[in-house]
């Protein structure tokens, strides 16, 4: 371990992403056009494992299995249709211009690019701005029961960040909806035997040959068996790291396995600092809290954001006048008021709430309130517009929306960053591709709401089966042997830490060290971040890793259905992420989007870019547990979108 | 609060299991179910016990992972997942029983987690609209009234728990087979596999060992999604519908 805390060196710059040249909106149609292509009677010879069942991986398991491919696919799930896709509440973004408000391809572009703060690349945002459009048709094709209004055709609405209505949703259940047309697309395809699907399975590991990945090593979560599976090609739909943070809206089980071992094995790991923090979420009640959740960011579309305007007051939110509230984002940002984009919201938040004006349990909240829309629309439309929403809230915390205003407060929720890809979705590792969030590219610094389902589905529907082609055609995939050294070394490193993670047998549970873990990544690497924290917490995490790997204890064996040895396998990979995800924070000496420096910041506290210093895309490389990462820089250029201080106000 | 917890737990699926009591002490109104059996098993791994396996994921009643049968109730007192039943429900002192969904076709793998494949089995025997990547019309081609789409969308809601077969006496999953049936057959796009849909998921259905209806009502009673009982009986028409005109 090197004694200089956020150490790293910097390695070559990257410099072909093998995006097209020429106008951007010719782009993708001139990959597609470029790639080569596998012909059906060939694609049956091809395996691709997907790893993940979720809106990435349940669109491309089904779609690459439609093409004719034999898909073998995995999810730690007792059902595909478990994913945590399926907890996205808000909506899908499209640029269909239905309301004839002014929305164009260019304008979602423009809005997604803006939205991330000037950290993504083009040339993908507007390829996923032009695909938004097929996305809607696929899924109401699939029966996806959108809401409808009396006319029967699709209703819109609005969402943080932006001006238009672009946002198709179903009630406050887009992800569920979404997530079904997909595993039913999927299940149809198992039906038809062309999809080998394994449900309560973990990746543990991804087995490279001759540099190409060529399988993966995963883990029964039932028998607890260990088996390889070897295929052409892999593709990684494994979801964000948020839970690295233990608590988040998250589910339970998400984590960062899969692309943290593949990271391991080769593949870069794109701007790791690049979080985000969800500024409608329910506060914690207390320290038994195993999660958050979230309410739609769409409950912004008619609530109204307040806090009392003098520190310390105590009343009930219906003894304090209107003039003694301050509605604090209608008042810093007029012209998009409560819908300001969720970095902003979240920050916005934190402060008021560290000037001692926050309400409820600690201070810890903000009030979302509803009372002038059930005024205006009447309880029942509000009611048919929110309802589970409302219900969601009641049940958790006893209080009644409708009476009292909900409390709400900041909490993580998504992460940007994830595996660096080229514009053909596929990793520094030949072969393997990565899709959804667990991929860095499309949202930049910060993602606008509604854009995660679009960014999924875009990923599983239309753009990989497009470029996996073309790394297939090209050929040199030599079938590879059971035995063949990678695997089984492959294997054995797998046993070889599950037989360690058993044999600590401390005094110490898998909770306690995730737990603390979380806190203090949400101390020093969450809303916002300094130096000093940020080395604090570089100093502690490889002493809390050392801990763990001391004092943790994992009963029972590994050939059993054993929930305990899944989690200490889990929080062992998020202890080492945690590390590189301050380093990443450290080196990024601005603030953008959800990274937000306190050192680079304008005198009214906003987010202070440096484009001349870091319009980069940070992507490391792996050298060793505790080692410096090396530093490769995607400098993004910017043809169409210019870099200018987002302003909201 | 206090409680007295009785839980089964089963090493495996072929191993006796049994009812085993334990106490958690300190258990706070605003914890979820979930959360207090969390607590218990920090317990248990510290004593040096197998903590309960039980299935769970979102924690937001949305992901249908969780379920297990309280005090006799599927999900418990409260009409909704078990992960968003709170303690608050409960009162210092009570003596809680905790088991899995007992059903044939949804075999005990540990303790309180089931295996539900059986549901995916008749999802895959025709719960989906053949539409195949790129082959779509615009999404206002085929406008679709809003009540059907309603009626649609009030269906997809399930969420695939197993709480309907859990609760019904005969373990019948028709409540959840019905409720995929009737959110496809309503809409246009489902038209054209409307027949097959209903007369192979009913097929599967059968074969994987779920009972017979006999309109007991637990299942919408016990689903955290009100998918209501009515569903069956739209079910059981699309059934007697296509059998007439498959037979002409």
């Amino acid at each position: 371990m090197s004694n200089n805390v956020g150490s790293y060196t910097v390695g070559d710059d990257i410099v072909d992403t093998k995006a097209p040249s020429g106008p951007v909106e010719d782009r993708w149609d001139k990959r597609r056009f470029g790639a080569k292509l596998v012909n059906p009677a060939n694609r049956r010879k091809h395996r691709v494992i997907v790893v993940g069942t979720g809106l990435a991986g349940g669109s491309a398991g089904a779609t690459l299995a439609e093409q004719g491919y034999q898909v073998i696919q995995f999810c730690y799930q007792d059902s595909p249709r478990r994913a945590h896709s399926v907890a996205a509440q808000g909506g899908i973004n499209a640029a269909k211009n239905y309301r004839n408000d002014g929305d164009s391809i260019y304008r979602l572009f423009y809005d997604t690019v803006k939205g991330g703060d000037f950290r993504s690349r083009e040339s993908n945002v507007y390829r996923l701005a032009q695909v938004s459009v097929e996305i809607i048709d696929q899924c109401v094709a699939q029966g996806v029961p959108f809401a409808r209004e009396y006319g029967g055709l699709l209703d819109n609405r609005s969402f943080g960040g932006v001006q238009v209505s672009r946002t198709f949703y179903a009630r406050g259940q887009t992800g569920q909806q979404l997530l079904l047309g997909a595993y039913q697309a999927l299940s149809r395809q198992i039906d038809a035997g062309n999809i080998e699907m394994h449900p309560r399975t973990e990746m543990l590991d991804l087995v490279v040959v001759d540099g190409r990945a060529r399988g993966i090593v995963a883990r029964d979560l039932v028998t607890g068996e260990i088996s390889t599976y070897l295929a052409d090609a892999v593709v990684l739909a494994t979801g964000g790291y948020g839970n690295t943070f233990y608590l988040s809206t998250n589910a339970k089980g998400s984590n960062a396995t899969a692309i943290w071992r593949a990271h391991k094995r080769g593949a870069y790991f794109g701007n790791p600092c690049y979080t985000q923090i969800h500024p409608t979420c329910i506060p914690r009640s207390g320290e038994h809290q195993s999660k958050l959740t979230l309410m739609s960011e769409s409950l912004r579309n008619d609530g109204r954001i307040w806090v009392p305007k003098s520190k310390g007051d105590t009343r009930s939110p219906d003894q304090i006048p209107e003039d003694e509230r301050d509605y604090y984002l209608e008042r810093i940002y007029p012209s998009f008021g409560n819908l300001v984009p969720r970095d902003v919201a979240s920050r916005a938040a934190k402060n008021v709430c560290d000037e001692g004006r926050g309400v409820g349990p600690g201070g810890l909240g903000v009030y979302l309130d509803f009372a002038d829309a059930i005024k205006r629309m009447g309880r029942d439309k509000v009611s048919e517009k929110y309802g589970n929403l409302f219900e969601m809230y009641e049940r958790i915390t006893a209080e009644d929306p409708y009476q009292v205003p909900m409390r709400i407060y900041p909490a993580i929720h998504y992460t940007m960053g994830g595996l660096w890809v080229d514009y053909d979705l596929q990793s520094t590792i030949p072969g393997m591709f990565v899709i959804g969030e667990a991929n860095f590219s499309d949202h930049g610094a910060n993602r606008l709401g509604a854009s995660a389902l679009m960014q999924g589905l875009a990923d599983g529907y239309f753009v990989l089966p497009s470029t996996i082609n073309d790394y297939l055609a090209r050929g040199g995939l030599d079938q590879v042997a059971p035995d063949d050294p990678a695997v089984t070394t492959t294997v054995a490193e797998v046993q070889d830490r599950i037989k360690r993670l058993l044999a600590v047998d401390g005094d110490r549970t898998v909770d306690s060290f995730h737990r603390e873990l979380g806190t203090l990544m949400w101390d020093e690497c969450g809303m916002s971040r300094n130096a000093e924290g940020l080395k604090k917490a570089l100093r502690r995490i490889p002493e809390l890793r050392e801990e763990f790997w001391q004092r943790v204890k994992v009963p029972g064996t590994g050939y059993e259905l054993n929930q305990s040895l899944e989690k200490a396998n889990r929080v062992a990979d998020f202890l080492e992420l945690a590390e590189l995800m301050c380093l990443d924070a450290l080196h990024r000496e601005e603030s953008c989007g959800g990274h937000f420096r306190e050192e680079s910041q304008t005198d009214d506290g906003e987010a202070k870019r440096d484009d001349e210093n870091f319009s980069y895309v940070a992507a490391w490389e792996y050298t060793g547990v505790g080692e410096p990462p090396v530093l490769h820089k995607e400098n993004l250029d910017f043809e169409y979108v210019h870099p200018t201080l987002r302003s909201y106000a | 609060m206090n409680l007295t917890l009785r839980i089964w737990r089963q090493p495996s699926a072929d191993a006796d299991g049994k009812m085993v009591t334990y106490q958690v002490t300190d258990v706070s109104g605003d914890m979820s179910f979930l959360e207090m059996l969390d607590i218990l098993n920090e317990d248990l791994i510290l004593r040096g016990e197998e903590p309960v396996a039980f299935d769970h994921d979102c924690r937001e009643g949305i992901c249908g992972s969780c379920g297990v049968v309280i005090n006799g109730q599927a999900h418990g007192p409260e009409r909704t997942t078990t992960c968003q039943l709170h303690m608050r429900h409960f009162s210092d002192g009570d003596v809680i029983d905790i088991e899995p969904w007992r059903a044939g076709a949804f075999p005990v793998v540990k303790d309180l987690v089931v295996d539900r494949s059986a549901f995916d089995r008749i999802i895959q025997a025709g719960g989906y609209i053949t539409a195949p990547t790129g082959t779509a019309p615009d999404a206002h081609a085929v406008p679709v009234p809003k009540p059907d789409a309603d009626s649609a969308f009030n269906n997809a809601t399930c969420i695939g728990c197993g709480a309907c077969v859990a609760a019904c006496p005969n373990g019948s999953a028709m409540l959840f087979t019905s409720a995929k049936i009737n959110h496809l057959n309503v809409l246009p796009q489902g038209q054209p596999e409307r027949e097959s849909r209903v007369l192979n998921m009913i097929t599967t259905m059968d074969e994987a060992g779920f009972g017979g209806c006999t309109n007991t009502g637990e299942c919408a009673a016990a689903c955290p999604k009100g998918i209501p009982l009515a569903s069956i009986a739209t079910m059981n028409r699309e059934f007697l519908r296509a059998t007439r005109k498959v037979n002409r």
